[in-house]
């Protein structure tokens, strides 16, 4: 039993929530400010999912004000994972699923920390996390599912099951799941907030709608009016986010559907550090990517101008 | 050309789909095999994958690394979100999913957690992801896997995703009224699951393969049917469908 009353508490959740400023007012500030709004022993979601989307600069600028004590969730969670384990910021990972895709293998950042117990490992199914922070999204402390049923997975977080008071079937009631923070990546926002995201929508719009705060990269700031006139396209609205900043190339090199792809390569070079010295080679990375660069736009030069360029044609052509 | 292990699952695995139907398909095998199908038996097969894509259409050279990159999304009907995808085939929307397991037993239930149990595992392994909603949710299950002995275990050391659990009826009591594993396709043949007991039993070998040499490679005692067959070797159309769709092999091996 892993899960804290706390994350389901539904009504304190709420009580939070009303007591919050909710501004049509600017949002508008630096990436740095942002990140100040989060709090040692947070629980923290990241949207996107694995090398989509993720709200990379966040990450960033968090690590570098040394937070302890996280909770990170994330659906599918990628190498910020492993980035918050080796900078000692977290005690605990929530998600269904950990490593960056099939040709780099099992995460041996997450084998080192799980399997010496260093870090608690709370795994869901995919669905089984999708519904915790759509049930806090919706305000309910659980939602019945027929997933999860009869695995190892009920004990991992302390599922427990209900009966049906209508037809006496036997349905998980997943927990509810309301984090401290969002953490948010998209690609249009205007500057009191109001969010459009293209592509996939991952499950951005029910952490926004889960969190206590909000907060929101955008790699472009947009018209209030150009918002106004696809209003079918916002999926979180600006009364909902705390803070917001304009970071182009927010989830580089992760990819940003229809914005840029991501770079396979780099992580194959990230990886094979890992094989060749292990963790070591993470705090080397988190030193020279994370901690170095005096500013978000440094650490993008890290990578080179060219290839950012290259990572959006690709993006144009697997979008067109 | 020989054919590898991939292309042999990607064949049989697509020869288990049916036209006018819906898949849950994840990258690898399971992705080769339903495009294959498209192209051969079943134009009117529609894919989901887990990212959240419906109905995309992929670009030969260009498949996806994983289910929720832009090229998993190439051209695809409709791009619903994760938990909306899923929730879809709660409701019953999806004939088909394709899995896979680090280990399996002899009730099809899969491993992807820990080796050694989860509280102290002796190797972490990276999760369910999908798997466990795709086997909970879809109207039948194929799993595709090489055959090795210490995948195919007498006991899994977790249940991830829950196959016919302890056998019987014990799915149903458990709360899962719906799906259940259909077929394992492993690069020796082709098992299905006795009806009462629901334990594994070999229904097929592929050509050149020998029920001792699935003994060998089992950790669990094998059934073998009554009326065991022998599957027909994947055919040059086959193959060359799927060597165009990837021509540099990354997923055919």
């Amino acid at each position: 039993m892993t899960i804290a009353a706390r994350e389901y508490d539904f009504e304190a959740a709420r009580r939070r929530l009303e007591a919050k400023p909710k501004s049509a007012g600017p949002k508008l500030g630096a990436l740095e400010e942002a990140a100040a709004l989060v709090k040692d022993g947070d629980h923290v979601a990241l949207g996107g999912c694995l090398y989509s989307r993720t709200p990379l600069a966040l990450v960033w600028a968090l690590l570098r004000r040394r937070p302890r004590h996280l909770t990170l969730s994330r659906n599918l969670m990628c190498y910020e994972g492993e980035w918050g384990m080796v900078a000692g910021a977290v005690d605990k990972l929530v998600t269904s699923w950990m490593g960056i895709g099939l040709p780099w293998g099992l995460s041996r950042i997450q084998r080192e920390f799980v399997e010496a117990g260093r870090v608690e490992f709370e795994e869901w199914s995919h669905l089984g996390l999708g519904l915790r922070y759509r049930a806090a999204a919706m305000g309910v402390p659980f939602l019945p599912s027929l997933t999860m049923l009869g695995s190892g997975l009920m004990d991992v977080g302390g599922s427990k099951t209900v009966a049906c008071p209508y037809t006496g079937q036997t349905l998980h009631a997943v927990p509810a799941l309301f984090p401290d923070v969002a953490l948010i990546h998209v690609q249009k926002a205007d500057r009191l907030g109001n969010c459009q995201i293209d592509g996939y929508p991952h499950m951005d719009a029910d952490i926004a709608r889960a969190a206590s705060t909000v907060l929101v990269t955008a790699e472009q700031i947009v018209s209030e009016d150009e918002i106004r006139l696809q209003g079918d396209r916002t999926l979180i609205p600006g009364f909902m986010v705390d803070a917001l900043a304009h970071v182009p190339y927010g989830s580089y090199p992760h990819e940003c559907y229809g914005a840029y792809d991501a770079e396979p390569e780099h992580f194959t070079s990230y990886v094979d550090g890992i094989l060749a010295r292990g963790s070591a080679a993470v705090a080397e990375y988190l030193e020279r990517y994370v901690y170095a660069p005096a500013a978000h736009a440094d650490y993008l030069a890290l990578f080179g101008d060219g290839r950012r360029a290259d990572a959006a044609s690709r993006a144009r052509m697997l979008t067109t | 050309m020989s054919v590898t292990a991939n292309e042999l699952l990607a064949v049989m695995g697509a020869r288990e789909l049916r036209d006018n139907t819906t898949v849950f398909t994840g990258v690898g095998a399971p992705m080769m095999a339903s495009v294959l199908a498209q192209r051969t038996h079943a134009p009117r097969l529609t894919m989901m994958v887990e990212g959240g894509v419906i109905g995309p259409m992929w670009k030969p050279g260009e498949l996806p690394i994983s289910t929720n990159e832009m090229r998993a999304a190439y051209r695809a009907q409709m791009l619903p979100g994760i938990t909306d995808a899923f929730l879809l085939a709660q409701r019953g929307f999806f004939d088909v999913g394709f899995i896979g397991g680090a280990q399996i037993d002899r009730h099809g239930n899969l491993n992807t957690s820990a080796i050694g149990g989860y509280a102290r595992p002796k190797v972490r392994l990276p999760g369910s992801g999908g798997a466990n909603d795709i086997i909970s949710l879809c109207r039948e299950v194929l799993i595709l896997t090489v055959h090795e002995k210490r995948r195919f275990t007498e006991r899994v050391d977790f249940v991830t995703s829950p196959g016919y659990l302890d056998g019987g009826d014990s799915r149903r009591r458990h709360g899962l009224l719906f799906g259940g594993v259909s077929r394992v396709v492993t690069t020796l043949g082709i098992f299905g699951f006795e009806a009462e007991s629901r334990r594994m039993q070999l229904l097929a070998l592929h050509p050149g393969a020998t029920v001792d040499q699935v003994r060998e490679n089992t950790g669990f005692e094998v059934l073998v049917s009554p009326s065991l067959t022998t599957t027909k070797p994947p055919t040059d159309e086959e193959l060359a469908i799927l060597r165009m769709l990837d021509p540099n092999r990354q997923f055919i091996g």
